[in-house]
């Protein structure tokens, strides 16, 4: 049997692989005691989060009055760090779902880490909106059920929408990735030792078979999920958007938020991807998984989407002089003038300047200065939701009401707290489960190759 | 009630197709083909119906569309009309977005739930499972032993001769 090799086309694994090398190079890690690297860092996590833990009891059970809002100033560090995290989300799920009803193949080796990401993200996220309800123990009023207070919800609220929008976000992609893991668990199962592991795998793989009847139907689902989560991830933070869009709040009032909103979270969540493909390919030798090839696509995601976001700040400052409107113009001015000014700067260098390296193939295939520009859109990002949110809101009607804000150290620590769980999940996740979707990696194996074979 | 296969263990995919189409060929009946990785191209062996999942995608999320719009009409119209900022009562641009949500939400799990009772694949069930190597490397095809009639001893032979590196009698309970 000969081989045939494209020129022009790379191969998606950029190593020859067996189908059993395959599964051996992602499950071999995974089966073996974790090593001191990977203890360590969940040490440091771990500890952050024990961090987060103590600070979040003691702001619940003292009162949301710990943190730096003031009168003026009544959304800033929790609603920025919600937009941010959920943002972080919608990578995962554009990898999986947009890229997938686009064919995309490269992205079979990148879509399991990249939607756990998203679901570990989104807990972050909620993180934030339940403490602000000051009674955390409350959050299920939040949700339509008949009730002894009979009342009913308002559904003309956009944090309502919010309410049903991240959860279903939530609870779709974790199914999403669910159904994804499953013939990988049935490969684990086949493959387990000890009788515990194989016991406990065999329930969560559901009696996978690998029938080709239920591969035909398993590829359908997939295709449906994908249609459902691509509208899904776009509406969610269009919603979000929503929850500033719809007030009255110069500098949030614009019909341009949605899409605005969208951009930047795409571009946000594959700052945050490629910052933790970066380490994962180097820390668990994926190198031949999540290629130089897989890291040069997402800069050039990253290059369009932070220009997307560009033109939106850009178009922001144009229709707030073109409006007439004398608020919506000092609001915009004050922006990037006034004391806030730094904390904008820093934003369109990081979102906008700094990501416009990546037109340089050089610079894309240089993976620290990669990982170094990813790191400045993740802050950046951060700083993007912090101006809108707290600049807008700090120069209020009336001058007697202007203040500033600073966040009070368990605001801080709180946040730090979100990067515990965020990284205690993520290290759980590469631990316990396939980074790598195994069986979807087979079928691009023989990418660019044809076998010659002769009936 | 146990039933008995006659399995045909391939280490290629290519040599499994062609196995496939031999066996339709000679009109013997394949019970279902086990692969690590979806292999397309099989399902006109395997006399496979295109799958009815979108319907019950389109039926589920239509259904949650007409609810969501119904409750939400119903709780803020009829059940406890609330004036929020002067806005009307029946609000119905505003119901669109939860609207959409619970869409998403009912299509999605049911045709998750349809696809797992459909193929049969719950926690409790492990008898299917035909060959531990489909998951990784092998590509099986099963053939149901059904009765007397059945030849095992020449099938196995065919099955032999068209690349099986090993073939094996399983029985599932």
């Amino acid at each position: 049997m000969s081989e045939v090799v494209s020129r022009l086309r790379k191969p998606l694994v950029s190593k020859d692989r067996t189908y059993t090398e395959v599964s051996d190079d992602v499950l071999s890690v995974i089966e073996k005691p974790p090593g001191h690297l990977w203890k360590i860092c969940i040490s440091i996590s771990a500890s952050l989060l024990l961090m987060g833990i103590i600070v979040v009891g003691y702001q619940v059970s003292t009162g949301i009055g710990t943190w730096g809002l003031n009168k003026t100033i009544g959304w800033s560090w929790d609603i920025t760090n919600f937009v941010f995290w959920v943002g972080i989300g919608h990578a995962g799920t554009l990898i999986s779902a947009i890229l997938l009803l686009f064919r995309q193949k490269w992205r079979t080796s990148i879509n399991r880490a990249a939607e756990a990401m998203t679901i570990i993200a989104v807990m972050c996220a909620g993180i934030y909106p339940i403490i602000h309800m000051g009674r955390p123990w409350l959050a299920h009023w939040v949700f339509p059920y008949p009730n002894t207070r009979s009342l009913w919800l308002n559904f003309r609220s956009p944090l309502l929408w919010d309410v049903f929008a991240i959860s279903t976000y939530f609870s779709v992609s974790a199914v999403f990735w669910y159904i994804g893991l499953i013939p990988d668990l049935a490969n684990m199962r086949d493959r387990a030792k000890t009788p515990l592991k194989k016991r406990i795998l065999t329930i969560v793989s559901l009696g996978w078979s690998g029938s080709h009847r239920t591969w035909h139907r398993y590829e359908m689902l997939c295709l449906i999920l994908a249609g459902l989560a691509t509208p899904l991830v776009v509406s969610v933070h269009t919603i979000v958007s929503m929850d500033f869009a719809t007030s009255i709040i110069p500098g949030w009032h614009a019909t341009i938020f949605p899409p605005y909103f969208v951009a930047g979270a795409v571009f946000s969540g594959f700052a945050m991807v490629l910052t933790l493909l970066i380490i994962l390919r180097k820390v668990m030798n994926f190198e031949h998984y999540i290629t130089a090839s897989h890291i040069e696509a997402m800069c050039k995601v990253l290059l369009c989407t932070g220009m997307l976001v560009g033109l939106a700040y850009g178009t922001e400052f144009f229709i707030a002089w073109y409006s007439g409107n004398q608020y919506e113009r000092f609001v915009f001015l004050n922006r990037a003038f006034g004391p806030y000014a730094w904390a904008y700067w820093t934003m369109v260098v990081c979102n906008v300047f700094i990501p416009q390296f990546f037109w340089l193939k050089s610079v894309r295939n240089n993976l620290v200065i990669v990982f170094i520009i990813s790191i400045f859109v993740n802050i950046g990002m951060w700083f993007e939701r912090f101006v809108i949110i707290t600049t807008s809101l700090h120069r209020d009607f009336l001058p007697s009401s202007w203040a500033m804000f600073s966040p009070t150290w368990v605001e801080i620590c709180t946040f730090i707290g979100s990067f515990g769980l965020f990284f205690t999940l993520f290290f759980l996740f590469v631990r316990f489960l396939p980074a790598i979707a195994i069986s979807e990696v087979k079928t691009v194996l023989n990418y660019a190759k044809h076998k010659d074979h002769h009936e | 009630m146990s039933n008995k296969y006659l399995l045909g263990v391939f280490h290629d995919e290519h040599d499994m197709i062609h196995a496939a189409k031999a066996l339709k060929k000679s009109k013997i009946v394949i019970h279902d083909i086990y692969t690590p990785f979806p292999v397309h191209g099989l399902d006109q062996y395997l006399d496979i119906k295109p799958t009815r999942l979108p319907v019950v995608t389109l039926v589920a999320g239509t259904t949650g569309l007409v609810l969501a719009l119904l409750f939400q009409y119903w709780v803020s119209v009829i059940d406890w009309p609330i004036n929020v900022g002067g806005k009307p009562f029946n609000s119905f641009a505003a119901f669109i977005p939860v609207a959409f949500e619970i869409t998403v939400l009912f299509g999605a799990f049911i045709t998750v739930f349809a696809f797992l009772m459909r193929s049969k694949l719950a926690p409790v069930f492990s008898s299917g499972i035909m060959h531990s190597g489909a998951t990784q490397d092998k590509f099986v095809i099963a053939l149901a032993v059904k009765d007397a009639s059945f030849d095992t001893q020449n099938t196995s032979k065919t099955l032999a001769d068209l690349g099986a590196s090993e073939v094996s009698i399983r029985e599932v309970k």
